[in-house]
């Protein structure tokens, strides 16, 4: 009740807020990353719509760079933990973020994984995000690099449809090549959509399963932990 | 649907600023959405009531002011308008324009009681 007149209109007043919307999940990208820098842990953040191959793409990887690097892997998925238990096998650590009603990864999350895996220093860091080309791009989760993984059963178009993803990320690899002769997809101008979204991505070909193009996004991950 | 989580967050934040600014209850949150942002309005208030519920934004009115985007032309040294991040200048045709305006998400200010 109004303490004036003893009415019932209760008074209202404006106050200046002045903050972005992902401030909060900014603030806990920023403690990972301060996190990860310190220990000189490279960070990987791992996009792609479903089934564009990346838990096999991550497989092969862990594989490949051996047990010379240490390697912890972070999985999101809506539910489910099939994709941490095919990481696991390869005998690596890694934890499952079940997103449940949740579409994307966030700081938070990512930061309560980290706590429960304690990578080790001068490690690597994989996440494999929640299969979306949406809502991962708005959110940062404190990773070095966001590698954008799109196979070649589907659309030539998708850089376009989906322009922040392609936008946000450092790299886009175009996986599943060995199935180029059965599918119709045109690499040059799917690769010229990539670039018009944005002009600095790179851009790397391979076949997970196949193995063809493996030794240059290896080399890339070398380059660019250092 | 990051719209739903984006609105649990605003919520998170907005419940923080009610202990500085001494408000439980908000009547109207005006807010600001870059057409680059990737966010869709009609769906911010779709989840935004949901998501409001049993907090001290219940009820509240969510406005909306969405903010066009605007990006710099280095060849025509000029401020174009733009509706898509990969828009060429349309002068021009050139590419890539520099986003200026328009890829932001921002509570401006809440009506308390």
């Amino acid at each position: 009740m109004c303490s004036v007149c003893g009415c019932h209109n209760e008074q209202s007043r404006l106050i200046s807020i002045e903050q972005d919307i992902l401030s909060k999940n900014n603030r806990y990208a920023t403690i990972n990353r301060d996190y990860l820098n310190e220990r000189n842990i490279f960070c990987l953040n791992l996009v792609s719509s479903p089934g564009s191959g990346k838990t096999t793409l991550l497989c092969e990887t862990i594989k490949a760079l051996g047990h010379e690097t240490p390697i912890t892997v972070i999985e999101g998925d809506q539910q489910t933990s099939f994709d941490a238990e095919r990481i696991r096998k390869t005998g690596v650590k890694a934890v499952q973020i079940n997103t449940g009603k949740g579409c994307h990864l966030d700081g938070q999350m990512v930061g309560r994984a980290i706590d429960e895996l304690k990578p080790e220093s001068h490690s690597i860091l994989f996440i494999e995000n929640v299969g979306n080309l949406i809502c991962p791009a708005a959110f940062d989760l404190g990773e070095a690099k966001k590698v954008v993984i799109l196979s070649v059963t589907e659309g030539t178009d998708k850089p376009l449809k989906y322009p922040d993803m392609f936008h946000a990320a450092d790299l886009m690899i175009l996986n599943k090549t060995d199935l180029l002769p059965y599918v119709d997809f045109d690499i040059e101008l799917c690769f010229q959509y990539a670039l018009q979204v944005n002009p600095d991505i790179q851009i790397l070909t391979l076949s997970a399963t196949r193995g063809d193009g493996m030794k240059s996004w290896l080399n890339w991950i070398e380059q660019h932990r250092e | 649907m990051h719209e739903l989580s984006l609105c649990e967050d605003m919520i998170d934040l907005l419940r923080e600023r009610a202990k500085v600014d001494h408000y439980s209850q908000i009547k109207s949150i005006q807010i600001e959405i870059g057409k680059l942002s990737c966010v869709e309005s009609y769906a911010l208030i779709f989840a935004f009531s949901a998501a409001a519920k049993g907090s001290l934004a219940e009820n509240a009115t969510l406005k909306i002011n969405e903010i066009p985007g605007q990006g710099w032309c280095d060849q025509c040294a000029s401020e174009v308008t733009i509706e898509q991040r990969f828009d060429t200048c349309p002068h021009c045709d050139y590419y890539p324009l520099e986003i200026r305006q328009g890829d932001k998400m921002r509570i401006k200010y809440v009506e308390v009681i």
